[in-house]
């Protein structure tokens, strides 16, 4: 199990398009995905689940993968949340 | 000719034919149905025929509608995937023993509910995403056609609420206008009439008398004309055009100075109901705020703010603001306006009762974090505070002496404070009348001319039936503003206007000659009124 934080630069924060489309990143990794924000968590595979987590710009998420290639779902989604987040 | 108001959604002006869209709301009945394992095979069965709709309507809004549009299709798609979703269905199904179209339904509306409840408008639009999936899926295990009703020449298309599945299935090329019941700036709708440069309209219920009539529908101001008489839409045309012009050479004077043609300096700041409104107000060419609210932090609680939280308020709006200077009123409620947790008595007259300053000094500890919050706070920022509804000196003795303790205690625990200035509103005659005494002692003055009137003319501004008899440039109320005025002039402080009359332009050239040196105004007004000032002589 391996993760990383990111606070969210984006204004918007974690909204309807950058959630799909992170959504859609977790479905195609081989890890399982979580998000945790404060004392929330969320299985990122879910948009409802993530859209649920109420991440705001400044928030601090942590990015937790486990199992499968650990190591490069982890770069994947650190590239991610750089560049759209 | 009949006219509608409603909310600008995007800008625009068009005219043609109205075209009603009524939707048929698709309902499941509870009811048992087939077994779990087939209901579950069903659902899946719908499920994946949702999924290739989806797909040719992603291309379709592709084409016809652009990127953004269709994007709405793809969040369809994981909607329908969602894993929280599929299992909440098929826990229905076989828990419940009901229908897959019951389970559908249900589950549908807990997660529209879900993202309807949420501390955000962007999300709240979302909610009828997720009803528009469901109602697919409905639909498809009902067996029922898609809904295909669509216009066969250019109209103002019209409906309660517009979903993208439903707009994407007509000619889109044929809107010339929306007009909605329901939606927001990040509706489906305000974002599918941006994308195509058509202007949309929404707070206006559809009537279904008016199928095929003619209209006009100015997206700048929200209105939607049923009969235009002629010549409505060039007049429309050209006040969009006015306008626009006007915009442009308002946003000219906003990093500009505010000053007089004789070279007298007006401070031009800003209202602001909270953290939100101060971007707004940045936006607006302001050059601080003169006022910002306090009520916010304790009426949208549940229970009273703890120091931190108002600390961590106040420090944003002070970091936000820079150098620019942010007045912050302490907590101005009473009776009228309260939460719960206050548990304030109900009161016969409130508007005289235990509000402002009066209920701050009798809950003292109430006052105290304020001010220390405040105090922490300006170590980030240019910061004063001000105490309303300061009826004698007195009152404001003792606020300041809670100051000096609330000072006094930061500095024992060695917590880092600013020094800053203290000020009052003038809002009640008592206070405009004995101006000379309280500004031996304010650092500063801000007449709220909306309390004033009210409590110098006994009318409550609220009351319609005294219309007739509410004058907002009584000359006892001017009177007093200028007593105020002469009183801080002498005195060396200054004084500001912070209620409605700041932004009446008709009053500007007499309340600057009577000395007030600052007018705050909300974020919106800034600009028309820095423009009023600047061709003053």
């Amino acid at each position: 199990m391996r993760s990383f934080k990111y606070q969210i630069q984006d204004e918007t924060g974690l909204h309807a398009r950058p959630a799909g489309k992170l959504v859609k990143l977790a479905r195609e990794l081989d890890s399982a995905v979580t998000l945790a924000a404060g004392e929330r968590q969320a299985d990122g595979t879910g948009l409802f689940a993530v859209l649920g987590l109420g991440v705001k710009k400044g928030t601090v998420v942590t990015v937790t993968v486990s199992g499968g290639d650990e190591e490069s779902s982890l770069k994947l989604l650190e590239a991610f949340f750089r560049e759209n987040l | 000719m009949e006219a509608y108001r409603g909310k600008a959604i995007a800008g625009g002006i068009a005219a043609g034919r109205l075209f009603i869209y009524r939707k048929e709301k698709r309902r499941a009945k509870r009811e048992a149905g087939a077994g779990p394992e087939k209901e579950r095979e069903r659902f899946l069965k719908a499920a994946a025929q949702a999924e290739q709709e989806l797909k040719a309507l992603y291309e379709k809004a592709l084409t016809s509608a652009g990127e953004e549009a269709a994007a709405v299709f793809e969040a369809h798609s994981l909607m329908l995937s969602d894993p929280d979703f599929v299992r909440e269905v098929e826990r229905a199904v076989s828990r419940e023993g009901v229908s897959a179209e019951y389970a559908v339904d249900e589950a549908g509306k807990a997660f529209a509910s879900m993202l309807a409840g949420m501390d955000d408008e962007y999300l709240k639009e979302r909610a009828a995403d997720v009803q528009d999936v469901a109602q697919r899926l409905i639909r498809i295990l009902q067996g029922g056609d898609e809904d295909a009703k669509s216009p066969e020449q250019p109209v103002i298309l019209a409906a309660e609420e517009l979903s993208p599945s439903e707009t994407v299935q007509m000619d889109q090329r044929l809107f010339l206008a929306l007009v909605t019941e329901r939606g927001t700036e990040t509706s489906h709708t305000a974002i599918l009439a941006r994308s195509m440069g058509i202007p949309a309209v929404s707070g206006i219920s559809p009537r279904p008398e008016w199928e095929g009539r003619m209209a006009a529908v100015d997206g700048e101001s929200g209105v939607l004309y049923i009969d235009p008489e002629e010549g409505l839409l060039s007049e429309l045309e050209n006040r969009k055009r006015e306008r626009e012009l006007l915009a442009r050479s308002l946003e000219a004077l906003k990093d500009q100075k505010t000053v007089t043609g004789s070279g007298r300096r007006i401070l031009l700041y800003a209202n602001v109901g909270g953290i939100r409104d101060v971007s707004a107000a940045l936006a607006g060419g302001a050059e601080g705020v003169g006022l910002f609210r306090s009520e916010f932090l304790y009426l949208e609680k549940k229970s009273l703010p703890s120091e931190e939280e108002l600390f961590l308020s106040y420090k944003a709006a002070a970091e936000a603001m820079g150098e620019k200077r942010v007045i912050i009123r302490t907590l101005d409620i009473g009776a009228d306006k309260q939460a719960d947790y206050f548990e304030l008595p109900e009161e016969e007259n409130p508007a005289m009762g235990l509000r402002g300053i009066r209920l701050c000094l009798k809950r003292p500890e109430l006052l105290k974090t304020q001010l220390r919050a405040i105090f922490r706070a300006g170590v980030f920022g240019n910061l004063s505070v001000m105490y309303p509804m300061i009826a004698s000196p007195s009152e404001l003795r003792r606020a300041k002496a809670l100051a000096e303790e609330a000072k006094e205690e930061l500095k024992k625990e060695k917590i880092p404070f600013a020094e800053m200035e203290q000020g009052i509103m003038i809002e009640t005659p008592a206070a405009a009348l004995l101006s000379g005494e309280l500004a031996k002692e304010a650092d500063f003055f801000s007449i709220g001319t909306n309390d004033l009137a009210q409590y110098t003319m006994a009318m409550d501004r609220q009351n319609g039936q005294l219309e007739e008899f509410f004058d907002p440039h009584h000359p006892a109320l001017l009177r007093l503003i200028e007593e105020t005025a002469k009183n801080g002039k002498r005195a060396g402080i200054l004084v500001g206007i912070c209620g409605e009359l700041a932004a009446d332009p008709s009053l500007t050239e007499e309340f600057i000659k009577m000395g007030i040196g600052e007018l705050s105004v909300a974020p919106s007004q800034i600009l028309p009124l820095r423009r009023r000032i600047l061709e003053l002589p």
